[in-house]
């Protein structure tokens, strides 16, 4: 695990965040510190704040109490000094389902600011080449799902977040993603996972949520399957 | 810069790809004519009354395209993907004006056309420049407030209904504007020439509603 | 928070100029040569008006205080003001019908610039509360509402200007007063008025804003000795729940 430089801030440091809509508080009081190039895997029941915990890391909601940093920025004020190097992986893919894969990473190209040619790259990576030029719509789920992973990735950001990456893919297509999204790639990883043991095998650090709360915050090799499970009860 | 044009080039190719808003805008709008036609119960209109069906048509036609401008964002994370780039995001609201101006404007291409053919007067006067400076004003102010009013309708319940509702009151100076200086312009004995005064009111309402989306847009986008 | 500062000294202000205002419409104020008494409905008619669009006018300015504050007590004071402004804009319409008929014959006149212009700003504000309701998160609510406050509260002078515009310069002013000059006897009983509504205003406005903010200072207390789930969850509302 690297530690904290100057050159290399952690990549998320949160501290006492909350956020609620209405009445409902979706996540209270959570506090850890990711380091930069380290994964953490998310675990907690449906509704334990792990939707809300990504889409605040990734800048699309404002917490409404605590203090949170992302690479350095901090939110909301700096949010645009870490815009652009946070890539997002969730339930929906982000893509426009009539135009093609081709066409969907050209338009998040341009709006990156990075090169065209990029996207066309990471979709031979991925094996989607072939059908690149067909519309979203005909792909199938696992071939969508690459395209999403390849969207993700396309302007190479220092923090992941991924909600359950290899939902719909096959070996084959989880094989192909792993350089992009996995351990190996080198970025700093939020990974929320309902595969407990595929998680820990994966996970620097482990972050359980319970009805909102920060139920259990350790380093991976000191967390077991079955206090993981203990989280969903 | 570079984010309106890659939205605006994204929502021409999606259009061109499903083809949603224009032809919808404009076979509403030849049908209006056939309606207003058997209902006004009259073959040849000329001079106001002639102005105002145009623009009471043209306008009802813009509600449908305001409708369908962010659906796609809305339905397909199209938001998520804008507001996760390190982008102005008043691009967003740039980008999105210019692409239903633009639809407004390819509608028109044909439905005015089919309005003179159809409806008007055959020696209504024919005065072409100056009908499109009318018609590229009220454009412009219905393309902003349709993308302010598409924008704060798109994440309501009643979309459909929100829109029109908060829309059309919001253009009945533009109503006012365009159809009084249209309405020398198809006189029956030829056309008059075009009031300027009601140039300068859309061209007031033009600046005033986009320089107040502007500063407002932010905040329809940020949680 | 303590709002409904000053309560008192407005109602009582409002009841005084009230009645004093009425007691002038009837017994002062002389009745016109050609329109007989009913056209002193003018009195209140245009005091509704003028307090109508200022209350419009105050919901803008707290939507933009609300969206550069953030503080929920700015969306509640935009809110009540546009509410009872829309309630005030129907009087105006009702009012505005009866003198149109008394002295023109019809219930409704379109050579009337300013009752067309209330009309269409009827219309857009009648849209208010439909639109807060249809949006389920409070914050996001508070905001789009705000962002619509503004866009209304712009959208009021430039229709009455193009209203204004439109309504051709042969017809003369229907609903106008004497030759347009108020004699000095008018000039109090409609000054009378006009004060009576503005405090009329201001006090229904601080009513309705420390009535609802008890209620939700109320809540709040009770959810902080019930628990968070203690309590069966708000319903819908367009009002603002929170503070």
């Amino acid at each position: 695990m690297a530690a904290a430089t100057a050159d290399s801030p952690d990549a998320v440091a949160l501290e006492g965040v909350g956020r609620a809509y209405g009445e409902r508080v979706a996540l209270r009081d959570v506090t850890f510190t990711l380091p930069a190039g380290a994964t953490v895997a998310v675990f907690g029941a449906n509704g334990a704040g792990k939707t809300t915990l990504l889409r605040i890391l990734a800048m699309l909601l404002r917490p409404h109490a605590g203090v949170a940093r992302v690479l350095g920025a901090a939110l909301p004020r700096e949010a645009w000094k870490a815009r652009g190097q946070v890539g997002l992986l969730g339930h929906e893919p982000l893509l426009y389902r009539d135009l093609t894969a081709r066409e969907n990473l050209r338009y998040h190209a341009r709006l990156h600011r990075v090169a065209p040619r990029r996207g066309d790259d990471l979709l031979e990576r991925v094996g989607l080449a072939a059908r690149a030029d067909d519309p979203v719509r005909t792909l199938s789920r696992g071939m969508a799902q690459r395209a999403a992973i390849c969207r993700t990735v396309l302007h190479d950001p220092s923090l992941l977040l991924l909600d359950e990456p290899l939902a719909n893919l096959d070996p084959g297509g989880a094989a192909a993603v792993a350089p992009l999204i996995g351990r190996g790639s080198g970025h700093a990883r939020v990974l929320i996972s309902h595969d407990v043991e595929q998680g820990l095998a994966e996970a620097d650090w482990v972050l359980g949520l319970r009805a909102g709360r920060q139920a259990l915050w350790a380093p991976g090799d000191q967390v077991s399957a079955a206090d993981v499970r203990g989280l969903y009860a | 810069m570079a984010a309106v044009s890659a939205v605006v080039r994204k929502d021409l190719r999606l259009e061109a790809r499903a083809f949603e808003s224009v032809p919808a805008m404009l076979m509403f709008s030849v049908t209006t004519f056939v309606l207003f036609h058997f209902g006004l119960d009259r073959g040849a209109l000329a001079g106001d009354l002639a102005a105002g069906v145009l623009w009471v048509t043209l306008l009802l036609a813009a509600v449908l395209g305001m409708n369908r401008l962010f659906a796609t964002e809305h339905e397909q994370g199209g938001f998520d993907g804008f507001l996760l780039a390190p982008v102005d995001r008043t691009a967003l609201f740039v980008a999105k004006a210019t692409v239903l101006f633009a639809f407004l404007v390819a509608a028109e291409l044909i439905a005015v056309p089919a309005f003179a053919l159809l409806l008007l007067e055959p020696g209504a006067g024919q005065a072409l420049p100056e009908l499109v400076a009318v018609l590229a004003l009220a454009d412009a102010g219905i393309a902003v407030v349709g993308t302010l009013v598409g924008a704060l309708g798109v994440q309501t319940r009643a979309r459909e209904l929100m829109i029109p509702l908060l829309a059309l009151p919001l253009l009945i100076p533009v109503i006012i504007g365009a159809a009084e200086a249209t309405a020398p312009l198809f006189a029956a004995a030829g056309a008059e020439p075009l009031p300027g005064r009601w140039l300068a009111v859309l061209a007031l309402y033009d600046a005033v509603f986009a320089l107040l989306a502007y500063a407002v847009f932010d905040f329809l986008l940020e949680d | 928070m303590t709002f409904g500062r000053g309560l008192r000294p407005f109602s009582i202000a409002s009841a005084v100029l009230v009645t004093a205002a009425f007691a002038l419409v009837f017994f002062y104020a002389p009745n016109d040569a050609d329109q007989g008494f009913i056209y002193k409905i003018f009195y209140l008619h245009v005091p509704l008006a003028i307090v109508a669009l200022c209350g419009f006018v105050a919901g803008g300015v707290y939507g933009i205080k609300y969206l550069r504050s953030g503080e929920r007590a700015d969306d509640l004071r935009s809110y009540v003001a546009i509410h009872i402004s829309l309630i005030l804009a129907v009087g105006v319409l009702i009012t505005g019908s009866i003198w149109a008929r008394a002295s023109w014959g019809h219930w409704w006149v379109w050579d009337e610039p300013t009752l067309v212009s209330f009309l269409i700003v009827f219309l857009l504000y009648a849209c208010y509360q439909p639109l807060r309701f249809s949006i389920e998160d409070p914050e996001r609510q508070a905001r789009y509402a705000a962002v619509f406050s503004i866009v209304a509260g712009a959208f009021v002078p430039l229709n009455f200007m193009a209203v204004r515009m439109a309504d051709s310069l042969t017809h003369p002013r229907v609903l106008s007063t004497t030759g347009g000059s108020m004699t000095g006897e008018m000039r109090l009983t409609f000054y009378t008025a006009l004060a009576g509504m503005a405090c009329l205003f201001i006090t229904l406005w601080k009513y309705e804003l420390a009535s609802k903010s008890a209620s939700i200072q109320l809540r709040s207390l009770k959810r902080r000795l019930a628990g968070d789930d203690g309590l069966a969850p708000l319903a819908r509302s367009s009002a603002p729940q929170q503070l």
